[in-house]
């Protein structure tokens, strides 16, 4: 029916118009950049080059490459691992236990993230509460740096980005239904067996989501590596806004935001492209 | 002893909710033994109890003579058909099947064999290969019975598993589970809370009221027998008297004076009860007969006058109240066994007589007047003929 398919395009144009607006031309726009000369004055020169793109070959740009991958990495595995045991118990919670422990995840947002990254440099500093209370236990000697590292980095890392994974799984968890665990426990299953083929597939969308919810904002970190981290803990996120402020190198700082681009969808779309092989072959 | 599962003293309380009050049940191997019960009457607790998901507060449960009561629910020798089916949606039917033998490291090739017969026994060959969004819930169920049967398990819970069906599909999976017991000879603990349901399959049926047994018996025993007012109400439609012994006129029979109907009522006096008793008794509506004119007398038949106050044709049969002496309100049914257009029947507002014969009403052993099922049966005034699952959905 040409009409309902008429109409199905006037309602899907909003939103078509609004990411092709804000997502699509943007991206783009970083790519082009990209490819241009860049001008003393800070903006772009004429015509095209391939110069920036030699220059990423920086023997400093490989292993702070290799630390943003590895920090997001571990960054959204420990989310999902905290997140996923978190999202069960408020699922399975009364309800309105659960409305106030989905109100406590939330109410961090109403601090604004540069305060609450700086909080967390006061409480990680060396003269600060934890580092006392960590050296009168026994478990710091008094000359242990909890700040200017990758672990204080890591650790504000998943601090901000839980919320991000606790949502979809408990989303997804939320609407799973338990019946299947008793079912799988009937069955003779035990119960990390139950867990690992009934509920893990079961809530498989909510994980996907929580990994690209955390995955993404992840690897595009600046401010917690630049106010946590120290020079051994830096990110791409602060080159790419090093090159674009101190050195006013627009190209350098798309070519490498293009490459971290690279980075995250280079692999989604093998998996994609996997995933329809498999089920092409199935059907 | 004598039973193959057995519930000792099962008591069981959630918060101030007292869900099972000792209950004690001995199921015989082999047979299909029905929870029949209201909702909220501990029927599915007790099936729950069975198959390992909830703990008892006390009491035992013994299949086999084994005491399995701390057992967890994996390694039990009992399956459980859920009451929405709780197929694994991330696996095609076949997987579903498997998954049980496959836990159990059955080698693959006994697998493959096993779940075959049971696709057979189901009638899903066909169907193997999809999953379960993609069939009917008729064909879930049956996914659900081969699930759990390809387990060989020594006992199968089935927890209301008809409750998601329409009405034909319900009674088509009924004659089919029928057929399925009779090929697996496996025990069958039925819980529902619908009686045609458990009087249709069951060998025996025990009927729960408020976390207690009210009866254990056969169909025929618990419809024609019932033991308490709440089970008499509850399965079936019944009319209740209310009365006292007055004069014993032989072994057998006995004279009943209820106040406000007149004349006395004969009943078959199978409790041997003395003068002056106390006593209350139920007759089911298809017992009577009724008429335009008097029935002949007969000294071990009952005879009332009233007037009918409503009549509902329902095909099969008619269903009238005759409203007598005021106070009562009898249910009173008749079966069409003969062409009904040729005849003339009895019609709102017509005086008629109602009879039935001493041996057909039954002498309860406990009266409740406030029990549940017969609050439904007076305040409905007169009830309709709808199922009363169909009513919730």
């Amino acid at each position: 029916m040409p009409g309902q398919r008429m109409k199905g395009w006037m309602i899907s144009l909003p939103s078509m118009a609004w990411l092709t607006v804000f997502f699509l031309l943007p991206t783009l726009m970083i790519f082009i950049i990209a490819f241009k000369p860049a001008n003393p004055l800070g903006g772009l020169g004429e015509g095209w080059t391939l110069r920036t793109w030699l220059e990423l070959g920086n023997p400093n740009y490989p292993s702070i490459i290799w630390r943003t991958l590895r920090l997001s990495f571990y960054c959204t595995a420990a989310c999902i691992l905290l997140g996923i045991p978190f999202s069960y118990y408020i699922a399975r919670a009364p309800e309105r236990r659960q409305r106030a422990l989905l109100l406590l995840v939330i109410i961090p947002f109403w601090t604004n993230f540069l305060i609450r990254v700086f909080a967390w440099k006061a409480v990680l500093h060396p003269e600060g509460a934890l580092k006392h209370m960590l050296v009168a236990v026994g478990i710091a000697s008094p000359d242990t740096m909890l700040l200017y590292n990758e672990w204080a980095v890591l650790l504000v890392m998943v601090y901000t980005y839980l919320p991000f994974a606790i949502m979809p799984l408990y989303a997804a968890i939320e609407k799973f239904d338990f019946a299947l665990l008793d079912a799988a426990l009937d069955l003779g299953a035990g119960r990390a067996t139950a867990m690992r083929r009934v509920f893990l597939p079961g809530i498989r969308r909510g994980i996907q989501t929580a990994v690209l919810m955390v995955l993404i904002p992840a690897l595009g970190s600046y401010v917690i590596p630049d106010i946590l981290g120290g020079p051994s803990s830096e990110m791409l996120g602060n080159k790419i806004a090093q090159r674009a402020f101190a050195d006013r190198n627009l190209p350098h700082s798309a070519a490498l935001s293009a490459l971290l681009c690279l980075c995250v969808m280079l692999p989604m779309l093998m998996g994609t492209l996997l995933r329809r092989k498999r089920t092409g072959g199935a059907a | 002893m004598s039973g193959f599962l057995e519930f000792e003293g099962i008591s069981k309380s959630f918060g101030d909710l007292k869900a099972l009050d000792n209950v004690s049940l001995s199921i015989r191997q082999g047979e299909i033994f029905s929870l029949l019960g209201p909702s909220g009457c501990g029927k599915t607790t007790l099936l729950r109890i069975c198959a390992g998901f909830e703990m008892p507060d006390a009491g035992r449960v013994l299949l086999n003579g084994k005491d399995i009561t701390d057992l967890p629910p994996n390694r039990r020798a009992v399956n459980t058909i859920f009451q929405n089916y709780a197929l694994f949606p991330n696996m095609t039917l076949r997987e579903n099947i498997a998954f049980g033998l496959q836990i159990a490291k059955v080698p693959k090739k006994e697998i493959a064999d096993r779940v075959e017969t049971m696709l057979q026994l189901v009638q899903l060959e066909h169907h193997a290969h999809k999953r379960p969004h993609q069939i009917s819930g008729g064909q879930k169920q049956r996914v659900a019975i081969a699930r759990a049967l390809v387990n060989r398990p020594q006992v199968l819970l089935l927890d209301e598993p008809l409750a998601a069906l329409d009405l034909k599909l319900r009674q088509r999976m009924l004659v089919e589970l029928d057929g399925i017991h009779d090929e697996v000879g496996t025990t069958f603990v039925y819980v529902t809370h619908d009686q045609s349901e458990a009087m249709g399959l069951s060998d025996r049926i025990a009927v729960f009221n408020h976390g207690v047994v009210e009866q254990v018996g056969s169909s025929t025993e618990i419809y024609e027998a019932p033991r308490t007012s709440f089970t008499a109400a509850f399965i079936g439609d019944t009319n209740f008297f209310n009365g006292r012994v007055c004069e014993r006129i032989d072994s057998e029979y006995c004279q009943i004076e209820i106040e406000g109907l007149e004349p006395r009522l004969r009943f078959f006096n199978d409790k041997n009860l003395r003068e002056q008793v106390r006593v209350d008794l139920s007759v089911r509506p298809e017992k009577f007969s009724i008429s335009r004119t008097q029935p002949a007398p007969d000294p071990l038949s009952n005879t009332l006058r009233g007037t009918v106050e409503d009549v509902i044709y329902l095909g099969s049969h008619t269903k009238w109240w005759v409203r007598v002496n005021e106070e009562y309100l009898i249910s009173v049914t008749s079966q069409h066994s003969r062409f009904l257009l040729d005849s003339k029947p009895i019609r709102w507002n017509e005086a008629v007589w109602i009879s039935w014969h001493a041996d057909d009403g039954y002498m309860l052993e406990r009266y409740d007047e406030n029990d549940e099922a017969l609050l439904v049966l007076s305040d409905a005034g007169l009830p309709d003929d709808i199922p009363p699952d169909e009513e919730a959905e």
